[in-house]
């Protein structure tokens, strides 16, 4: 039989039982959509958690800070002789080397400090931090109030929310309006006559933000060390304010010259994958190095266990499925016993037979299989909507939970076809082996 | 239409027998029957009810395998033939028109005849010229959209026939084609299965009840006994065994 005939034949024949036939391809629907809907939920927690943590930097970006030789500390007992090697600053000159390593996007101080703000009249005491470009592209400051920063230099702030119900009752109020930031400047003393040693003046600044946004959540870009921000400001405009750290007395003391020295830097990385050679090469360079690497790693292997965990129990569904596939085939094979014989007299190899039983079981799948994909992607949907419902009322931001992509889509088809050949394999074989003189006989 | 010349055999059994066991008892369905069949030959077959008539002819279409003994087709022996030969045997050389029909009741009589066309793969431009010549040599042409059941017994038997010539069989084996239908269209069938013969030059091999019709029209009659081949001859006057009434 040409495939055409035979495609008709099986078409006619799901149509005929045709209940019978659409509650096996519900069945499968229902087996493919829990297939889906858990495998999306995999895909979503897999985006979720890769754009909100390995794109927030924490996985690409690695914290340089100074070698400390405390090796000096310890053999200042015994022997005096050997002078404790000074560690290599942490100074423009070493950033400017960070910047050039491949692969680096952007190196920064992370500036953080606890300062003053005045609104509307009234000080209050919070935390600051810079805010590096990093955090425009990776999704940081999703489900905030208001607008990002219009530029790296923008004189703009975003609040935190519990900080802006500090401030008044209706922290939506708050955009557009202006507050105050006081803060200590350090400038740069010229090194007196006849001494290489330098200093800085402290100076009282004032510094007018508008504010631009409120955020409802701790946004992540890279190491945020010990103290949360509240208000939120970009990185050039926090490094033009050349605020005074308690880490610059040291330096004075220590006489490390009149450049500017930093506690800490962070690299960004285009891409974790960059991570470790340029950990390596900043460890030749003599700073100490500090990264997640280990720990994404170790995330991609959970990624893995919770997908084929989920993708089991979505099988088991289809599995289930499939068995109703083998009861309606083989419910066919008793009803169609005599149609069987007839095709068989008329000449039908037994390959025919099987092949048309497959088809018919081949339709069901690739039916259920759309059907299911469809399904599971709206389950999913229900499920995007009522985590963005949940985390709504505690004021979170709305989580996409579940994805279907394109892969998934395609492959719980796939599957669903497979699944129903396999379950179509031994009613296909019954049917082929038919004895059409009995089926003929059979009233 | 045969491709072999008339004086080798259409159809030659040699011994066959087909016997059903179960438990003590066997039932020798079809015993040590040795017959042949010319090219062309247009044959009656006789025989009392339960005398192995059918079983004869389903061992003769390749549908049944003989529990022992050899059924040759032109000269090819069918218990020799793979699976997938026998079933080209059954699509092209072998025309069947079973006892109880057997159309498909889900399909039109249109359907049911295109059927041998699709399992041949005949073309679908071709298939409808010949399901159309099919229907009209049986004249059915206008009940063509009909199923099965809408149809009169007579007319399912003609449907049957036309389902077993369209694919122009060299070889026509019919099971009590007059069975149902008075004789006027009993008489009728016959006509059209003697027109086949000498038209279209198809060896029939046919079962019946009816001695008188046989006679009429059959070239020559067999006579099945309890299994055994009981006569053979020409449709003349000779020797008659018992079981001509039904
Ligand atoms: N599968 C089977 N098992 C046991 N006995 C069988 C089987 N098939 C046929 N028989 C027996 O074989 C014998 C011949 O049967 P067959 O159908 O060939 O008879 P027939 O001559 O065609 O009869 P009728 O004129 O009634 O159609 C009968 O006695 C029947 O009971
Ligand atoms: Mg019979």
């Amino acid at each position: 039989m040409k495939p055409r005939d035979m495609a008709e034949l099986a078409g006619r024949n799901l149509r005929e039982a045709l209940l019978r036939n659409s509650l096996t391809t519900l069945g499968i629907a229902v087996g493919g959509a829990s297939l889906v809907a858990m495998l999306s939920l995999g895909a979503g927690l897999k985006h979720f958690a890769s754009s909100r943590l390995s794109h927030s930097g924490l996985f690409n970006s690695i914290l340089v800070t100074r070698k400390i030789d405390f090796r000096g500390l310890r053999r200042l007992a015994h022997t005096p002789a050997k002078p404790p090697q000074p560690s290599r600053p942490l100074d423009s000159a070493a950033l400017a080397a960070l910047r050039r390593l491949p692969h680096v996007t952007e190196v920064y101080n992370q500036v953080r400090f606890i300062n003053e703000v005045n609104y509307d009249g009234h000080p209050y005491t919070t935390a600051i931090a810079g805010v590096p470009n990093l955090a425009r592209h990776n999704d940081a400051f999703t489900g905030m109030k208001g607008r990002y920063f219009s530029g790296p230099q923008a004189r703009e702030a975003i609040l935190e929310d519990s900080f802006a119900k500090q401030l008044t009752a209706h922290p939506h109020r708050l955009l557009g309006q202006e507050l105050d930031l006081r803060y200590a400047r350090r400038e740069p003393l010229p090194a007196a006559p006849g001494s290489d040693a330098s200093g800085f003046a402290i100076v009282p600044q004032v510094e007018r933000l508008r504010i631009v946004g409120i955020i409802f959540s701790q946004p992540v870009f890279g190491f945020s060390g010990f103290m949360p921000g509240r208000v939120f400001i970009p990185q050039s405009l926090a490094e033009r304010l050349q605020v005074a750290e308690v880490s610059d007395l040291r330096n004075v003391v220590q006489g490390a010259g009149a450049g500017r020295n930093y506690s800490s830097l962070t690299v960004n990385l285009q891409s974790a994958s960059d991570v470790p050679a340029a950990e390596a090469a900043i460890r030749g360079m003599g700073f100490r190095t500090f990264s997640l690497q280990d720990a994404s790693r170790r995330l991609a292997l959970v990624f893995a266990i919770f997908d084929l965990l989920l993708g089991v129990f979505g099988s088991l569904a289809l599995a289930v499925a499939s068995l109703g596939i083998i009861n309606t085939l083989v419910m066919a094979i008793l009803e169609r016993r005599r149609e069987i014989g007839v095709l068989k007299a008329l000449g039908a190899g037994e390959l025919e037979i099987k092949k048309l039983f497959l088809m018919e079981a081949g339709v069901m799948g690739l039916a259920g299989g759309i059907a299911g994909v469809i399904l599971g992607w709206a389950l999913g949907r229900g499920l995007n909507w009522g985590t963005a419902i949940y985390l709504n009322r505690r004021n979170l931001p709305a989580v996409e939970v579940s994805m279907v992509p394109w892969w998934l889509a395609l492959g719980a088809i796939g599957f669903a076809i497979f699944i129903s050949l396999l379950a179509g394999l031994y009613p296909a074989a019954r049917a082929a082996r038919l004895d059409p003189i009995k089926a003929l006989r059979y009233e | 239409m045969n491709p072999l010349s008339s004086s080798a055999p259409a159809l030659r059994t040699e011994a066959v027998s087909k016997h059903y066991r179960r438990g003590a008892v066997v039932v020798r369905a079809v015993e040590q029957v040795t017959l042949a069949i010319a090219a062309g030959e247009f044959t009656a077959l006789l025989g009392a009810s339960g005398s192995g008539k059918s079983t004869l002819l389903n061992l003769l279409a390749g549908l049944d395998h003989p529990s022992a003994g050899a059924v040759y087709v032109r000269e090819r022996e069918l218990g020799a033939m793979s699976a997938a030969e026998l079933a080209r045997h059954r699509r092209q050389t072998v025309g069947m028109v079973f006892q109880n029909f057997n159309l498909l009741p889900r399909m039109t009589l249109e359907e049911n005849v295109e059927l041998p066309l699709r399992l041949a793969e005949v073309e679908r431009g071709e298939r409808a010229a010949r399901v159309a010549a099919a229907l009209e040599r049986v004249r059915l042409t206008a009940r063509r959209g009909h199923r099965p059941s809408e149809l009169s017994g007579g007319e399912q038997q003609r449907a049957a026939i036309a389902r077993a010539l369209v694919n122009r069989p060299g070889i026509l084996l019919a099971d009590e084609p007059t069975g149902n239908l008075d004789s006027r269209n009993g008489r009728q069938i016959l006509e059209l299965f003697r027109e086949i013969n000498r038209e279209l030059g198809v060896t029939i091999l046919m079962v019946t009840h009816e001695r008188a019709l046989a006679e009429a029209y059959a070239g020559r009659i067999l006579a099945l006994q309890d299994g055994l081949l009981a006569a053979d001859g020409a449709a003349a006057p000779a020797a008659e065994p018992e079981g001509g009434q039904a």
